[in-house]
């Protein structure tokens, strides 16, 4: 007999809020629909027809009530808005400290690179009590990636990047969800996230990868020929993309722009749409001759070349990795003697 | 209070309304010609607010776009005869000045003139959509109608093709929608035509025609829009 | 005067010349094909809608029965994706969308008016026409292999990838669409303009508000869906990128437009529940609507405010923060309304006369499941716990509590309400009762699981799941078999008392209403003579006062 849990497992930092949110609501809501039923009930049967009240008596309640079940509903109505936007901001506001992993839908499978370079489908792993943000673009559809033990989701669009985040507070393994239907197998779109204990995540990133991320990407920076505009040089027919990320630039048109994951983006699919105060509109598509998982390295270059200090994709251990539980449960064990075969070598297939 | 009712019901069963003095185009369902009247235009009004949300609906898509591909949107709406569009225009505008006279024939009970005032109204507006179907073939052979079809090639800047394509799905829809409101407006208009020389129409019987008029002005409005969203900008 | 039963005393049997009703005025098909009345289109519609319920009942069945087990064993899954997609097209396009309005609305809004007929009577006719070909087009579908993009059409899925019959199905959506267009334009000219002598605003039944408030979202919402879908058949057939994002479209702007209809569209289908519990609640507690002007506002309010609230279903696709604030601030104020019927319908039971037949047990049970599906809804705008949820079956079993519990309810209780009216006959209160609790009982067992499998993670339209969801997902399937039984008996006992139920008098309920002041069925014209209003709506002292009269005169 299967086990059947009436709620999820809590294994997020968030997962407490959310869940205190909902089971509030459970009780105010709960509690005022019970209320609602008694009273039914009550005048069902109080106030039954019998011979002698065949016509109800005309007996107004008095009006006060009107205004009463008005009004508290909606202070209690805004109560509730203000609870959800709180936990919402919080679940919006991204620690700086986040591990970057990048998420790539496609039907009908999850794709995830670590900027280690470890690459991985349907199988996720990442460390425990470490905030983690993952960058997520789709290859076709519409996709939602769901962490239902951490509370989290967001829609995966095509053509533009979209972020979350989690903290993992428990080590295990835990569904993966595609949430937005998305075509035949969208129910087969699921796979397991696998949070590990510091110790036990060092070990999996020393197995075998391609380089960091960065490092894939710089190649293919050469190989897409990006370095022979985008140089230091002055006189480049590109702008120098070193310590770009992040920071705002001034536009031909004379807006600007933060040169986040989306402009990124943008420029190399789309260059002509925000143009750098500068520089000729030059620059020719990418549009169907990068794939999603390129774009991702190619963006955790340009992410490195922004940065102060270049790359720092090494986790370190937390002081709290000694203290978290000893070994990896056993879930782990048997996800880590495989991470060899989830790491795939392809991500290419147009 | 009940004396009164019953004393009203009485005086409203003897009222002299019986279905000799009716009106021959008094629907069985309505008390008088009053009340039919001002039921089939409250009801023309409401059917152009539905239709004002309907085209909303396009309008708010496409100014979204146009947002998202300036460039494009400007070079697309040079691929536009503004010569063209702007006689259309003038063309459309006589049609609805033509109507209006329709409807005033038609409240006057002149009836050739209310039946020649449509005829022009139907002329006018198959200029219109003969123009229109013009238009739409130039695009057609210049390879700029959307889809398969689409071979036209944005000579200084390439970038633009896709975004050009896009204005000109816009183009064709809008257009195209605006063009099927225009030929079930002839159609409702042949009809009126055979009625208006027939004499259907007079002092007391003249709500067809109007809402007629309303339709046509509505439609008319339309490309006032259209036109400078397409063609000009 | 309260102490006769109102039952007998002062409603007649109907003379000879009431006898011909609009039933057995005329006979044959083309009379019922090319009919002009109200009534008789009503039943038109009556049949259709039971049939696309029907249709879309099977479905959610066979859903239910391939939910049993985690594998994804009965069906392959694209049939199952089918299931799900034709499920939602058929029930909300062709079913709940015209159910109440087109049936009930067609039927007694004129009558509630003193109308001999709604304003537009051809054009009523040609709605229902418009309906059937939209119909044609959702069998063709059906029989020509169906449609896996669910009914939503998200791009770029529905435009760009889906291999099934898209754009037959959306065409058929677009057409019905405006078969409700002019129902609610008939409806909207027909209150204006049509009410009886002395039929104030104030005087008329909360059906009326209710059906006013439903017929401005359909007039105003309907033609966005219309565009909408328009554009996504653009794209489907030229293969242009107005959604598709891979050619420069925007996936999200399609959500915004079809929710900005698909929104609104869920008041399309509760408000009209709304006018039928407040007759019901009326007529059953033999009392006047407590607070009759809040609830008759409360409907105009929920119409407006359903406007502003379409992004809350856009809160995890990537909008700001901010929107993302503002809709929900604004979905928690469209509770308020709905919130303050379900107080005054409460509170009308207040030293009532409160009856136990048929109509008012599934009032009762709509109170308590709207009040469920209502307050779940509250969980969904509380942007924290829908981050969590949304797309889970947690939403599943919200908006079945809202459409089901609500509006099939409400359909049910006034079916069984008007019934004789429509039909002349009274059905068998046993099995009447008998019903009302199977649907009870057998919907919550239904639902209820669901929102527990989906805060524990259930993601919604998976064809195979995860097996610690199999517990809570037989329990759902074995209420789905309760249910429909609660569903097919009334088909039974209905029908048969077509022939073999009791005559029903003019008023059988002892209710107060223009619609109970004539016969059962009522004549072609609705009323021997044009009525003139004088009493207030549920003014239940001055209804029978002025009943005694007319018929004493």
């Amino acid at each position: 007999m299967n086990d059947f849990p009436l709620f999820p497992e809590q294994a997020s930092s968030v997962s407490p809020l959310v869940d205190g949110l909902y089971l509030g609501l459970v009780a105010i809501t709960g509690v005022v629909s019970l209320l609602i039923w008694i009273v039914i009930f009550y005048f069902a049967i109080k106030y039954r027809r019998r011979p002698d009240n065949e016509l109800a008596q005309e007996q107004e309640p008095p009006a006060a009530l009107e205004m009463t079940w008005i009004v508290v509903p909606t202070i209690i109505f805004i109560g509730i808005f203000i609870a959800g936007a709180w936990v919402f901001f919080r679940l919006n506001r991204v620690p700086s400290n986040a591990i970057e992993v990048y998420a790539t839908g496609r039907q009908w499978m999850w794709k995830f690179q670590h900027p280690t370079g470890q690459r991985e489908i349907n199988t996720l792993h990442v460390p425990v009590n470490r905030p983690i943000k993952i960058t997520m673009a789709s290859e076709d559809v519409i996709h939602s990636l769901w962490f239902p033990a951490f509370r989290v989701k967001m829609d995966v669009v095509p053509n533009r990047f979209r972020t979350m985040w989690f903290e993992a507070t428990k080590t295990g393994k835990y569904h993966i969800f595609c949430a937005e239907y998305c075509g035949t197998m969208h129910s087969g779109m699921i796979g397991s996230v696998i949070v590990m204990d510091a110790v036990a995540y060092q070990r999996w990133l020393a197995g075998g990868s391609e380089g960091s991320l960065a490092s894939q990407g710089e190649k293919l920076f050469q190989k897409y020929a990006c370095n022979t505009c985008h140089t230091s040089v002055s006189g480049a027919r590109g702008p120098n993309l070193a310590g770009l990320f992040g920071k705002t630039r001034p536009l031909t048109n004379g807006s600007s722009v933060v040169a986040d994951e989306q402009y990124i983006r943008e420029s190399i699919l789309n260059p002509q749409a925000k143009v750098a105060a500068g520089f000729a509109p030059v620059m020719p598509t990418f549009q169907g001759q990068v794939s999603e998982d390129d774009l991702i390295r190619l963006l955790a270059y340009v992410r490195t070349l922004g940065a102060e200090q270049p790359a720092p994709v090494a986790v370190e251990s937390p002081a709290s990795a000694l203290e978290s539980r000893g070994a990896p449960a056993a879930a782990d064990g048997r996800a880590e003697a495989q991470p060899a075969s989830t790491t795939t070598t392809s991500g290419n297939q147009q | 209070m009940s004396d009164a009712t019953l004393s009203h019901s009485a005086e409203h069963a003897a009222e002299p309304h019986g279905h000799a003095h009716h009106h021959p185009f008094l629907q069985h369902h309505f008390e008088d010609m009053g009340q039919q009247h001002e039921a089939s235009t409250l009801g023309m009004w409401f059917f152009v607010a539905q239709e004002i949300l309907f085209f909303g609906g396009i309008f708010c898509a496409y100014f979204i776009y146009r947002e998202m591909y300036p460039a494009a949107w400007s070079a697309g709406s040079k691929l536009q005869h503004w010569q063209i569009g702007a006689v259309n225009t003038v063309v459309l505008i006589g049609s609805s000045l033509t109507m209006a006279l329709a409807v005033w024939g038609a409240q006057g009970a002149r009836r050739k003139f209310t039946t020649l005032m449509l005829v022009l109204t139907l002329l006018l507006g198959g200029i219109f959509v003969g123009v229109k179907a013009y238009e739409y073939a130039e695009h057609i052979h210049h390879g700029q109608f959307p889809g398969a079809m689409f071979t036209y090639v944005h000579a200084a800047d390439p970038s633009l093709t896709r975004g050009i394509e896009l204005f000109m799905t816009f183009y064709f829809t809008m257009t195209g929608l605006h063009a099927l409101h225009m030929v079930i407006g002839a159609g409702l208009l042949l009809y009126f035509i055979r009625r208006a020389w027939r004499g259907d129409f007079g002092h007391e019987y003249y709500s067809p025609i109007e809402i007629m008029g309303l339709y046509w002005h509505f439609v008319d409005i339309v490309w006032i829009f259209l036109f400078p969203l397409l063609y000009l900008v | 005067m309260t102490s006769t039963t109102i039952d007998d005393a002062p409603f007649i049997e109907p003379s000879t010349r009431e006898r011909r009703n609009y039933l057995n005025d005329e006979y044959g098909v083309l009379s019922w094909l090319l009919t002009k009345d109200h009534k008789r289109i009503a039943v038109l519609y009556l049949f259709s809608v039971t049939v696309f319920f029907i249709v879309g009942g099977i479905f959610a069945f066979l859903m239910r029965l391939e939910l049993l087990t985690p594998e994804g064993d009965m069906f392959t899954s694209d049939t199952y994706n089918k299931l799900f997609t034709l499920h939602g097209v058929v029930m909300i396009f062709f079913f709940l969308i015209p159910a109440i309005p087109a049936v009930m609305g067609n039927f007694i809004l004129p009558i509630m008016l003193g109308a001999k007929d709604l304003a537009f009577p051809k054009l009523n006719l040609l709605s229902w026409y418009i309906y059937m070909i939209g119909g044609i087009f959702g069998i063709v579908v059906i029989i020509t292999g169906g449609v896996d993009t669910g009914w939503t059409f998200y791009t770029p899925y529905s435009t760009q990838y889906s291999n099934t019959k898209v754009f037959a199905t959306t065409l058929g959506a677009f057409i019905t669409g405006f078969s409700s267009i002019l129902t609610g334009l008939n409806f909207l000219v027909t209150i204006h303009r049509m009410r009886a002598p002395g039929l104030t605003w104030y005087r008329l039944p909360l059906f009326v508000w209710s059906m006013y408030g439903t017929s401005v979202i359909i007039m105003l919402a309907t033609p966005v869906l219309a565009i909408t879908l328009v554009m996504l058949m653009v794209e489907r057939v030229l293969q242009v990128g107005i959604f598709d994002p891979a050619l420069g479209g925007d996936p999200v702007l399609y959500q915004h437009m079809f929710w900005f209809y698909s929104h609104p569209a869920v008041y399309i289908m509760v408000l009209p529940a709304m006018a039928v519990i407040s007759e019901c609640v009326a007529a059953f507690t033999r009392k006047r609507v407590f607070g009759y002007k809040f609830v008759a506002f409360s409907s105009l309010a929920i119409a407006f405010l359903s406007f502003l609230v379409w992004a809350h279903h856009l809160f995890v696709a990537g909008i700001s923060v901010y929107s993302a604030m503002i809709f929900s601030f604004l979905s928690m104020l469209v509770a308020v309304p709905s919130a303050i019927k379900v107080f005054n319908w409460t509170a009308t039971m207040y030293k009532a006369s409160v009856s136990w037949q048929t109509p008012m047990l599934y009032v009762m049970g709509f109170i308590g499941l709207f009040t469920i599906g209502g307050v779940t809804g509250l969980f969904l705008a509380a942007l924290g716990v829908d981050v969590h949820v949304h797309d889970s079956y947690f939403v599943v079993a919200h908006f079945h509590y809202v459409m089901v519990g609500g509006t099939i309810m409400a359909y049910m209780a006034g079916i069984h309400y008007w019934w004789p009216k429509i039909t002349g006959r009274m059905y068998s209160e046993w099995w009447g009762r008998l019903s009302a609790l199977l649907v009870f009982v057998g919907f919550n067992l239904t639902f209820f699981p669901q929102f527990l499998v989906g805060y524990v993670g259930m993601p919604r339209r998976y064809h195979a799941y995860a097996p610690e969801f199999q517990v809570l997902n037989v329990l759902s399937t074995a209420g789905a078999t309760v249910l429909a039984a609660g569903y097919l008996l009334p088909m039974l006992y209905l029908a048969w008392s077509l022939k073999f139920g009791r005559k029903a008098g003019t008023n059988p309920w002892g209710a107060a209403g223009l619609e109970w002041a004539t016969t059962s069925p009522p004549p072609k014209e609705n009323f021997h003579e044009t009525p003139v209003v004088t009493w207030d709506a549920y003014d239940y002292p001055a209804f029978l006062k002025a009943m005694r009269e007319t018929q004493n005169v």
